[in-house]
């Protein structure tokens, strides 16, 4: 594959404004991009003979909100050429306004339940994903439980809890109370 | 006489298995669309199980994470740990010194045969084979003996630390670990014997739930899953870890994807385990197992912390809640052969004390995406044995 500073120059001439920047961090390059722009990264990514990344290994996504970046959100793709033995990250940077970005489906089948898990837990939406529904959550749940700006505790989903009342119980208690 | 086919007015029935089901092993529930006998559809739900790990990484430190890391995947637990170090590891740009990883590696595959006996066990169990359930939990047993003359804990391991391992080997292990390698292929032989040539095993396995090689791509398939569909990829050749280099071993490929594949792909492994576990203890370096204290990644010995002021203040400065180690900003993922597939820990710090996200590629889950796939055109009994043999961890699957 292209050296760190050529593949920059190649994505900058193909992407334009879209793309952002190539990071480093110990051995492992990271492309930066903005979001409606990815899906033709990856299919760039993924059918040029040059980096022939044949495999999407992970979908996930981090929110910005304390740490700071190019964009509230980023969706994360780790790619991997099986053939030559490369991985790559792509970072996908979306607004808080209006997160959303295009499905990776079509590419990879893998990304149907990472991207509904993305959605689930980021609120995150996947444009042309044909089921985005919530998938470590319950449907009526109404919040993304790994946004930053959600505690650790919850917001007091659990005080809604039914309180479950049996028949043996009163007899119990009173017996209790006795001693 | 002629008979005459009456066309039956017949209409697809929908049957509902789990979310407690004997043969799902954990709570996922899996909606079956039937025809007659014949599946249609198959949609599986899943997060009964969810708890929030990721979300609680970000509010424990490093060395805290290890012990969700194993109650993730409680089949093979050590695995989970050793996966979970080496990406802190990585950010933190350390490297832990060879006896650890040696040892490490030797805990990873004895979790791989403890691993791979209860998942063929399990799975002859759903077909109907109770005899090499017993036989291989005997083995495991064992194995998990070890673990806790090792760590003290049978299940829920937390064996590594960032920057070494909890403790070293104890002088017992070694015979012990030596008697339980003499004795683990007369397990396995049992094993081959009762399956491998059964006509109903036979009957019951190939052929099912295959899955091919282009389709096993798509859905990011790994592990004995995707080698059985033909990919050869083993991340312990491919991309050694923890000093996997230094061992020879052969990588198992299948070629129909199916359900005996799977079966045979997992058996020949854990020779294969044996063998680099053989190579471990004839070749175990001396030397620390953790990196200098100096470093201040690790605590201090103990002797030091009771009897010099430094020490106790090191081991202060690393175990306080407002102080501990402090990474550099940056990310780290390192894949690593879990019985299960590919298994990495991805790890953005912002600096401080606790990791800013912490996400689990869970192989449990991308193997079971694919599930669906698998079983278009099967029975319903074979959805029972599809789902033995994908080894779905349900604390992984929703973590």
């Amino acid at each position: 594959m292209l050296p760190k500073d050529q593949l920059a120059v190649v994505l900058k001439d193909k992407f334009q404004d879209s793309f952002i920047e190539i990071t480093e961090f110990h051995g492992m390059l990271t492309i930066h991009i903005r979001g409606e722009e990815v899906m033709s990264l990856l299919r760039t990514l993924k059918t040029d003979p040059r980096f022939a990344f044949n495999f999407l290994a992970n979908i996930t996504a981090v929110d910005h909100l304390e740490m700071g970046g190019h964009a509230r959100f980023s969706v994360v793709y780790h790619l991997l050429n099986q053939h030559e033995i490369r991985r790559i990250v792509v970072r996908a940077w979306v607004d808080e306004e209006n997160p959303r970005l295009p499905s990776a489906i079509p590419l990879w089948k893998t990304a149907d339940w990472q991207e509904r898990e993305v959605f689930d837990l980021f609120g995150i939406e996947f444009e042309g994903h044909p089921n985005l529904t919530r998938i470590m959550n319950p449907d009526y749940f109404q919040y993304h439980p790994l946004r930053k700006d959600y505690p650790l505790q919850g917001r007091g989903e659990r005080d809604n809890f039914k309180v479950v009342k049996r028949s043996i119980g009163s007899k119990w208690q009173d017996r209790r109370s006795f001693e | 006489m002629t008979l005459e086919a009456k066309a039956l007015s017949t209409e697809k029935m929908v049957l509902n298995m789990g979310p407690s089901h004997p043969a799902t092993h954990g709570t996922l529930r899996v909606i079956v669309e039937l025809d007659g006998e014949v599946i249609t559809k198959v949609t599986p739900e899943i997060g009964f199980l969810h708890c929030g790990f990721e979300k609680l990484g970000e509010h424990l430190d490093f060395n805290q994470y290890v012990t969700v890391t194993d109650r993730m995947n409680y089949i093979s637990p050590m695995c989970n740990n050793v996966a979970y170090a080496l990406a802190a590891e990585r950010l933190l740009d350390i490297e832990v010194p060879k006896r650890a990883q040696y040892i490490r590696v030797l805990m990873c595959e004895l979790t791989r045969i403890a691993d791979h006996l209860v998942q063929i066990g399990m799975q002859a169990v759903d077909i109907g084979a109770f005899t090499v359930f017993l036989y291989g939990f005997r083995l495991r047993e064992r194995i998990y003996d070890l673990f806790e003359l090792v760590c003290g804990a049978r299940l829920t391991t937390s064996y590594t630390r960032v920057g070494g391992l909890m403790r070293d080997l104890p002088d017992s292990f070694e015979p012990l670990a030596r008697d339980l390698l003499e004795q683990a292929p007369a397990t396995f032989k049992e094993i081959d014997g009762l399956l491998t040539h059964n006509r109903i095993w036979l009957d019951r396995t190939r052929g099912i739930g295959s899955i091919g090689y282009e389709d096993a791509l798509s859905y990011g398939l790994t592990g004995p899953v995707g080698r059985a569909a033909g990919i050869d990829y083993d991340i312990r050749i491919k991309e050694p870890y923890s000093s996997y280099e230094d061992f020879d071993f052969d990588v198992i490929i299948g070629k129909n994807g199916d359900v005996y594949d799977r079966y045979i792909v997992r058996l020949n492994e854990m020779w294969e385990s044996l063998k680099i576990c053989q190579q471990v203890l004839d070749n175990l370096p001396d030397g620390p197992i953790n990196v200098d204290a100096d470093s201040k990644y690790i605590l201090p010995p103990r002797p030091e912390v009771f009897n010099s002021i430094e020490g106790l203040i090191h081991h202060f400065m690393v175990t306080m809640e407002n102080r501990g180690f402090e990474p550099p900003v940056g990310e780290a993922y390192v894949p690593t052969e879990s019985p299960n597939g590919e298994l990495g820990f991805f790890i953005v710090s912002d600096g401080k004390r606790e990791p800013y996200r912490v996400r689990t590629r869970p192989p449990s889950l991308i193997n079971y995406s694919a599930f669906p796939k698998m079983m278009e055109g099967m029975m319903v009994s074979d959805a029972v044995a599809v789902l033995g043999s994908l080894n779905i961890i349900a604390g992984e699957l929703d973590r």
